[in-house]
């Protein structure tokens, strides 16, 4: 039983006064993952199958090493606010929406961190 | 998680068909959605047939015309019967438009009519629309200064009144936000088109004076984000507005605000 009025209902719990930064980063990674994904695609493309040298004499290069780690970290950067906002759509309940939120956000993370790694080594590798 | 059927109780069944007007020549068939809480029974589906030569040329004529010489107990909002008050609201064969300003001969074949999608259903074709109201009440739908008020107007220039035009139309039919899936999903806490329309109505008003508090108010991840820009808002608006822009505008100012 409940007397709230339909006015606190929809008022809730009031703003967040947060979602810009959200909105504009979500933005800004698609943007910039156009220039970056084309950069990143030739070399990548041009390595698979190559074997250890080859690949390591690719990324060797700053160039193809930094234009290989900004696109891995745009690119989870991104898919982790894109699919913020669709469990934000679609999972609804306050506990399990908050443990998929921070599973999403730890997960992409993990990667971005992984991918770099793999990249480093093979950059700075023998 | 999202609901992809139908809670039991709100399971469509099959209506009664009633009996064609006697010695009609040209009828039409109307499938209306049908739903008396007293009764307990599951909503169904209502056949009607009606006599086009005796029926006007909108949709609330038929319905008018139904409850007046078939069903009586059939029940829907209407008033003004021109687009100016937004009760007849209602979804016409799967659009949602106002039932006073909507052709019939925009419907090919049998026409269906429903509620307001994923709304809380009073009776029939009345929808509860309660927390709709509440969310337009939330944005302050009225003008608020600080300044000593002047003696006698609040004065504005006719380039600033033009920046109304295309939102002070609105008539909270709720035909918008009620064809917007962000809004059947997450109405709990997305304000929906019709209230952020109404927001900006305010924001952009040039004589308004808390700009910046309702731009506070709505910057959250649900109040306004929750907006993908999917546009049904903006298709389906019964008096040809714009809300999917004048939400794009907030999130401009947003920007703005911080860039």
């Amino acid at each position: 039983m409940s007397y709230k009025t339909d006015f606190k209902a929809a008022t809730g719990l009031g703003s967040a006064k947060d979602g810009t930064g959200h909105w504009i980063s979500q933005r800004l990674t698609a943007m910039a993952l156009i220039p970056l994904g084309l950069a990143f695609l030739y070399p990548f493309a041009t390595s698979i199958g190559a074997g250890y040298s080859a690949v390591h004499q690719t990324y060797s290069h700053p160039f193809n090493a930094l234009v290989a780690i900004g696109f891995i970290n745009v690119l989870f950067r991104h898919l982790r606010l894109g699919l913020q906002v669709v469990i934000e759509d679609y999972v609804h309940g306050s506990h399990t929406r908050l443990a998929t939120v921070i599973t999403n956000a730890l997960v992409w993370r993990a990667f971005a961190v992984a991918g770099v790694f793999a990249i480093a080594k093979i950059a700075f590798g023998a | 998680m999202v609901e992809l059927t139908l809670p039991k109780n709100s399971r469509m069944t099959v209506g009664k068909t009633w009996p064609k007007p006697a010695g009609a020549k040209n009828t039409r068939a109307f499938k209306i959605y049908r739903y008396d809480p007293d009764s307990g029974a599951n909503p169904r589906v209502d056949t009607y047939f009606v006599d086009m030569d005796t029926c006007g040329p909108m949709v609330l004529d038929a319905l008018i015309k139904i409850k007046t010489d078939i069903d009586p107990t059939l029940t829907f909002r209407r008033s003004c019967r021109e687009g100016i008050c937004g009760s007849c609201a209602m979804n016409i064969d799967g659009i949602n438009t106002l039932a006073c300003i909507y052709g019939l001969d925009e419907v090919k074949g049998e026409v269906k009519i429903y509620p307001l999608p994923h709304m809380p259903v009073v009776k029939d074709l009345v929808p509860d629309l309660t927390h709709f109201y509440a969310q337009h009440a939330s944005i302050m739908p009225w003008l608020e200064t600080k300044t000593n008020r002047p003696a006698k107007e609040w004065r504005q220039s006719i380039e600033d009144r033009k920046k109304l035009d295309g939102l002070y139309e609105c008539v909270m039919c709720a035909s918008c936000s009620t064809s917007c899936p962000s809004y059947w999903w997450n109405s709990d806490r997305y304000l929906g088109p019709a209230a952020l329309l109404h927001a900006y109505r305010w924001i952009i008003d040039s004589r308004d004076e808390a700009t910046g508090e309702r731009l506070d108010d709505l910057q959250d991840p649900f109040k306004l984000y929750r907006c993908h820009t999917i546009m049904n808002c903006t298709k389906t608006c019964p008096k040809g507005l714009n809300p999917a822009k004048a939400i794009a505008e907030i999130k401009k100012m947003m920007v703005e605000r911080v860039v």
